[in-house]
């Protein structure tokens, strides 16, 4: 009989090694997939993993969407996992990020048309504000009232949704966009763009940023004593309490900074790639976030790469929609393999199998 | 370790061969971005008829591609460009919302020709609009609508509160009191284009506040559904949803884009594409009534019927004065027409509508 045994450190093998067959694994059984569809399974791999990166057509504009796509969600992520982490779950990223837009873009556009250097740094502080506010919510609400601030932050993400739809159709909406719906575009302003900072690259502040709080969470979790009650609130709440971690004050600083760093994402992408606050602006990157923070393993860096990978499996799966007609649910369907199987080998790093022999008790 | 930059070089090598090939390929090709996916029966259902009606039509001249639940957004603006670096020629991108996609994309790519459903920017000399008169169909669903109700509640389903839908609620209001004085309407506002669930849920509350009528300006099938289970009556919306007929469909308001689709392409093959701002109704087949069940007395199948051959002949429009706006003013004098101008930023309900547009 087989037994998982738990291993007394992670393999270091395995840390490296799972991620890499987890990805193999992905490609046998996505390629089994796609065969049975009828397509060239080799071919579409090729055009999901290799063609964003390398192929003379796609990659000189690929590459750097690749960053576009994956600064929010890294950013986003690198939020979430310091709560996450202390076990505070903030399940509401996506309204966070809706309401740091809206913040941020209204600030902007009070100004508008004014070109002054500090609207966009207002515009970045703004985004924050609207972040932490709105993750205010439940952090107070938990600490005061002892609601579960999964419930709350989630709900809160449908009413920030209707706050958008109203910015949208009322109150942020462009006077002169003849009555429809959308505010005005802010990334063809230049006191309120986000541009692309070098040329070709994709890098904007918002990229940047993402890679500043990389850096920042794995300075506070490997140097900082914040780091050390984040772990210790979350492996063992008691030993914290006994330790002097004020569990109030930590949900606060988790949910708020989470909170700043989505609404920061949203302010970024609304005053860059997006452009401008529509009833639509939201696709999802609050919750893909959650899935990058933990095919990350809660770690910067692994988020750094986590969100990387999705980015490329959401360009190359529209490539390959595109180049060979694959359904997009057959992508949606391959990208779900690979969470799975990058979820499930995680197991071989912090366990081992035993053959055992049954014993009679 | 020698070995690994080899192989990426030789993959490189063979990825690299094997595209210009299809990049000189001859066919014309023409891509499509959805909004949502063909299946929902509705909106995006109807522009990828056009679409498939077009590769009939040109045969082995076009070949066409599409992308389906493109976000709306910067996303968007990606899928646009990696369809043009796969080789599209024109682009058709069929929702509102990818109006700022479209220009942006349009000014990088001057030699492809770009076609914006139901937007209103064209930054470019390259990028055209194109809508249907979508109020002309709703003035006769509206006819029929103030003729079958007994309740005299007819419910609508909005997504969003932009002129396009308000021109329908306007239209089926004003077209129903004509026939009843005693009508009311009720609206929901789903804010979403098509989440079967929400929509479910509209047209429940709707009946559940007395409405027997049921009308929808979303793309789903879930309210016809609702209704079926609740015994009143519905149209189809954006596709003829003729799977709900006799009952709850009784008629539909279809969107026909499969001539204007065959008409552009055929121009931009030509070379004889031009901008242009189209806005077409009942008279070119742009908008459609599907067929009326018998489940319609006959008499109103009649008068409908009338109505739209007096819309297709020119001879009627849907708004005509006398009508005053909500809060009792004028409107539109006796005898005046409401001008395009006006119907496309239309951000107000007539005299008699009872609620409030949301801002």
């Amino acid at each position: 009989m087989i037994r998982l045994e738990k291993r007394p450190q992670p393999s270091r093998f395995w840390v490296v090694g799972a991620p890499v067959l987890a990805v193999l694994l992905t490609m046998i059984a996505g390629g089994i997939m796609f065969a049975a569809l009828g397509k060239n399974p080799v071919e579409a791999i090729r055009i999901i993993f290799w063609d964003p990166l390398f192929s003379e057509r796609f990659a000189g504009f690929s590459r750097p969407q690749l960053l576009v796509k994956a600064g929010p969600l890294i950013l986003i992520a690198i939020g979430l996992s310091l709560g996450f982490r202390a076990g505070i779950w903030n399940i509401g990223a996506e309204g966070q990020y809706i309401v740091g837009a809206l913040f941020g873009a209204a600030f902007g556009l009070a100004f508008w048309p004014s070109e002054h250097p500090l609207i966009f740094p207002g515009m970045i502080a703004a985004g924050l504000l609207g972040g932490f506010l709105w993750a205010m919510i439940p952090a107070l609400l938990r600490v005061y009232a002892r609601t579960n601030e999964i419930l709350v932050s989630l709900l809160l993400v449908y009413v920030a949704e209707a706050l958008l739809a109203s910015a949208a159709t009322g109150w942020l909406r462009n006077p002169e966009g003849s009555g429809f719906p959308g505010s005005r575009n802010l990334a063809r302003n230049p006191g309120t763009d986000n541009p692309e900072l070098i040329a070709g690259t994709g890098m904007h502040w918002g990229v940047l940023a993402a890679f500043v709080a990389v850096i920042a969470a794995y300075v506070i979790f490997s140097r900082h004593i914040l780091g050390y009650q984040i772990r210790l609130a979350g492996e063992a709440p008691r030993a914290a309490r006994f330790a002097g971690v004020n569990a109030g004050r930590l949900v606060i600083l988790c949910l708020g900074a989470s909170g700043a760093l989505a609404g920061a994402a949203g302010l970024f992408e609304v005053a860059g790639p997006a452009g401008r606050i529509s009833i639509d602006f939201n696709v999802g990157y609050g919750f893909t976030a959650i899935i990058v923070a933990f095919l990350g393993r809660l770690n910067p860096i692994g988020i750094l790469l986590a969100g990387l990978l999705m980015a490329l499996t959401f360009i190359g799966g529209e490539l390959a929609q595109l180049m060979l007609g694959i359904p997009a649910a057959a992508i949606q369907a391959f990208q779900g393999m690979l969470l799975f199987f990058l979820l499930a080998l995680d197991v071989l790093a912090n366990y081992r199998f035993r053959w055992k022999r049954e014993v009679a008790a | 370790m020698k070995m690994l930059p080899r192989l990426l070089a030789s993959a490189a090598l063979v990825a690299g061969l094997a595209l210009p090939a299809a990049a000189q390929d001859d066919p014309f090709q023409v891509g499509f971005i959805y909004v949502g996916s063909p299946g929902d029966y509705g909106w995006t259902y109807e522009h990828d008829q056009g679409r498939l009606a077009v590769e009939e039509h040109f045969g082995d001249a076009v070949e066409t591609v599409f992308l389906e639940n493109v976000p709306e957004g910067a996303d968007a603006e990606r899928a646009i460009t990696q369809m043009i670096l796969g080789g599209a020629d024109m682009i058709f991108t069929t929702s509102f919302g990818f109006g700022e996609a479209t220009n942006a994309v349009a000014a990088q790519f001057p030699d492809v020709y770009f076609e914006h459903a139901t937007g209103y920017m064209r930054e470019h000399p390259n990028v055209s609009t194109y809508n249907a008169r979508f109020y002309e169909g709703r003035a006769v669903l509206g006819h029929i609508a103030g003729h079958m109700t007994e309740s005299n509640i007819i419910g609508y389903i909005g997504s969003y509160p932009i002129p396009e839908v308000i021109q329908g609620i306007n239209s089926a209001f004003l077209h129903a009191r004509e026939v009843n004085p005693d009508v009311e309407i009720r609206v929901v506002w789903t804010y979403t284009w098509f989440d079967p669930a929400v929509e479910a849920d509209a047209a429940q509350a709707l009946i559940d506040a007395g409405v027997d009528v049921l009308m929808q300006h979303t793309d789903s099938t879930a309210p016809q559904t609702v209704a079926q289970e609740a015994g009143i009556i519905s149209f189809g919306q954006a596709s003829d949803m003729i799977q709900f007929a006799p009952r709850p469909r009784v008629a539909s308001i279809i969107d026909n884009w499969a001539p204007y689709y065959i008409r552009r392409v055929g121009e931009a093959m030509e070379g004889t594409w031009e901008q242009s701002d189209i806005w077409e109704g009942i008279d070119t087949g742009m908008v459609v009534i599907g067929e009326m069940t018998d489940a319609i007395p006959e008499d109103v199948r009649a008068s409908a019927q009338a109505m739209i051959d007096a819309i297709a002949a020119g001879e009627y429009h849907p708004f005509t004065g006398p009508i005053n706006r909500q809060d009792g003013s004028v409107w539109l004098a006796d005898g005046e027409v409401a001008d395009d101008g006006t119907l496309a930023g239309l951000n107000f309900y007539v005299e008699g509508i009872t609620g409030e547009i949301p801002n």
